[in-house]
């Protein structure tokens, strides 16, 4: 496509300068989360490290009680992982393989869903949620409402990212041929083993992309998390870097390491499922 | 099958949308339901007097934060998705690096910002600027003198152009995605005619693929408008600095704390979900246009 050299030359001066400015704080986040606090702010940012420690990084986990933190975050992270695929498979499957009255409708109200700030049904959930007992479960439910409790903030998680997940998986069951679901109806075949053992299996690259998107959204949330749980020992990682700074000072080393440590497990499944990630994007985007 | 689902998610997701609108027009503060008292458009005649100086400060930010995505995130992100659909060297290495951006969390992109670009005593700016030594230190996040002053009450704040940088250093990657996307999606062989027809770059550009991209372009638009809006994390986890305030907060804050006022907070709600409801329906209509199966 591109005709001449020059403007080869330009495009790849362009992107070379952007990718590196854009690497700064990244390439910052590290370099300065081991060095020690002492040598940065005396020698200054860009000086040649003269003693490399893992001192902020142990500083960072247990000032940022980081174990329990990820502890809340898979807790979290794992059964509404599970639940919004099952619960959006079956939603997609229902409005894409058969024509009833309400299916666009249903998938709409989806979508719809997936784009409404969170802040703005925050009060009503919140409200909503401090009226909802629950018994007391170990870690689980501490507070004995929904409010405060982490089955409170995987339903939400749920309830707000099928949205998104029941409009990508309705996109890519409607590829599948129709037949399918004919010639199953004609061995008679159950609803429930056309979605389980015709369908699902057959949807497996989409559910793969989302799985890696959604982990990381999940993973990433910070507002449901300090929106609906008051103690401080219950929240998810993302939230425990408020705990590292100090009201009047706070160590920017310590700081980067304990960021550090808490993007460390979307960076590890985004560098090993790369192709997944984009792939979970490019189908929300395309139909 | 799809009762279960469909009760989680209307009654988490919708019900709470619609009741933040009714209780925008009552009087309630929280706690015992039979309190609650009608207040008619109370709470929004409040908002636009009383409260006057947050609720426009807050407007104009979220404003600031659209300008900002639309002149020069998004234009840039289809840039480069433009650059790399020709498949230089090294397009994918581009890729993911820009991308990166978009995988962490807000929440702790604001704290890497603020101690690696930020930093008063040792961030990448002072540094390179030569203003590290206590005294002569610029203050990035604290500042809330205006860049550009509209009125001697309202402007955009220089920290709250600190915050916006770090929201579009990740708008930059992901609508880079996006629009790679559709991109990829434009057939080829459109493409081999305009060449063969004799069509320049910049002709084959306009008259073939930008309107074949016609739904990514709503995709991104809606996207970048809901981003906007919904923009919270990276301010709340920074503690609201003075002059950074966007609606979002606003709904919280009025909600938290001893004067905690739910009809208050809820009519911030209302305002921001009827900020969005064009938008989203404009997606909706450009999405299930030509879909009837």
């Amino acid at each position: 496509m591109i005709t001449s050299v020059r403007s080869r030359v330009f495009a790849q001066i362009f992107l070379i300068t952007i990718v590196f400015l854009w690497m700064i704080p990244i390439i910052g986040m590290i370099i300065s989360s081991f060095r020690p606090y002492s040598e940065t702010s005396s020698d200054g940012f860009f000086s040649w490290p003269d003693t490399l420690t893992l001192s902020n990084f142990s500083g960072a986990w247990e000032r940022g009680d980081m174990l329990r933190h990820w502890l809340v975050t898979f807790a979290v992270l794992v059964p509404a992982l599970f639940l919004v695929l099952f619960f959006s498979s079956m939603v997609a499957f229902a409005v894409s393989r058969y024509s009833w009255k309400f299916n666009i409708a249903l998938l709409m109200l989806f979508t719809a869903g997936n784009l409404l700030p969170q802040q703005s049904i925050i009060i009503p959930l919140f409200e909503i949620y401090n009226r909802v007992p629950l018994p007391e479960i170990p870690f689980l439910v501490n507070s004995g409402e929904l409010r405060g409790s982490l089955i409170g903030l995987i339903l939400i998680h749920v309830a707000f990212q099928s949205g998104f997940c029941t409009f990508v998986l309705s996109n890519y069951m409607k590829t599948l041929p129709k037949e399918l679901n004919e010639a199953s109806m004609v061995d008679g075949a159950s609803l429930w083993r056309q979605y389980w053992q015709i369908i699902l299996p057959l949807t497996r690259p989409a559910l793969a992309a989302l799985a890696t998107l959604e982990f990381a959204w999940i993973y990433n949330d910070y507002f449901w998390a300090v929106a609906l749980i008051q103690n401080g020992n219950d929240l998810p990682i993302t939230s425990s870097l408020r705990n590292l700074s100090g009201e009047f000072f706070t160590d920017d080393n310590l700081v980067a390491a304990g960021s550090l440590i808490v993007v460390a497990p979307t960076v590890l499944i985004y560098i090993l499922l790369r192709k997944q990630f984009i792939a979970g994007l490019s189908v929300g985007a395309n139909k | 099958m799809v009762g279960i689902p469909t009760f989680l998610h209307v009654m988490l997701i919708w019900v709470p949308a619609i009741l933040s609108i009714g209780l925008s027009f009552t009087n309630w503060n929280g706690f015992k339901l039979s309190k609650i008292s009608w207040r008619g458009i109370g709470n929004y005649k409040q908002i636009v007097t009383v409260f006057e100086k947050d609720f426009y400060e807050a407007l104009l930010n979220n404003l600031w934060v659209l300008v900002f995505l639309f002149l020069f995130a998004t234009p840039m992100g289809m840039f480069i998705a433009y650059l790399l659909d020709k498949n230089l060297k090294g397009t994918a290495i581009y890729q993911s690096l820009l991308y990166f951006p978009v995988v962490l969390s807000l929440a702790v992109v604001g704290f890497i910002w603020k101690s690696v670009i930020y930093s008063p005593r040792q961030g990448v700016l002072n540094t390179l600027l030569g203003r590290t030594d206590p005294g002569n230190q610029i203050d990035w996040l604290g500042n809330s003198d205006f860049v550009i002053g509209l009125t001697e009450n309202y402007g955009l704040s220089r920290n709250f152009l600190a915050l916006i940088a770090p929201m579009m250093w990740q708008h930059v990657g992901y609508i880079m995605v996006l629009y790679l996307a559709g991109l990829k999606s434009v057939d080829p062989s459109l493409r081999e005619a305009a060449a063969i027809d004799g069509a320049g770059e910049w002709q084959t550009f306009r008259r073939i693929i930008a309107p074949s991209l016609r739904p990514v372009n709503v995709v991104i638009m809606v996207i970048t408008v809901i981003t906007g809006l919904r923009v919270y994390d990276i301010i709340d986890v920074l503690n609201n600095p003075i002059g950074t305030n966007v609606l979002s907060l606003l709904v919280t804050e009025s909600t938290s704390g001893e004067s905690s006022n739910v009809g208050r907070g809820s009519a911030y709600a209302a305002i921001l979900l009827a900020l969005c409801f064009g938008f989203v329906i404009w997606y909706l209509r450009s999405t299930f246009k030509e879909d009837d199966a």
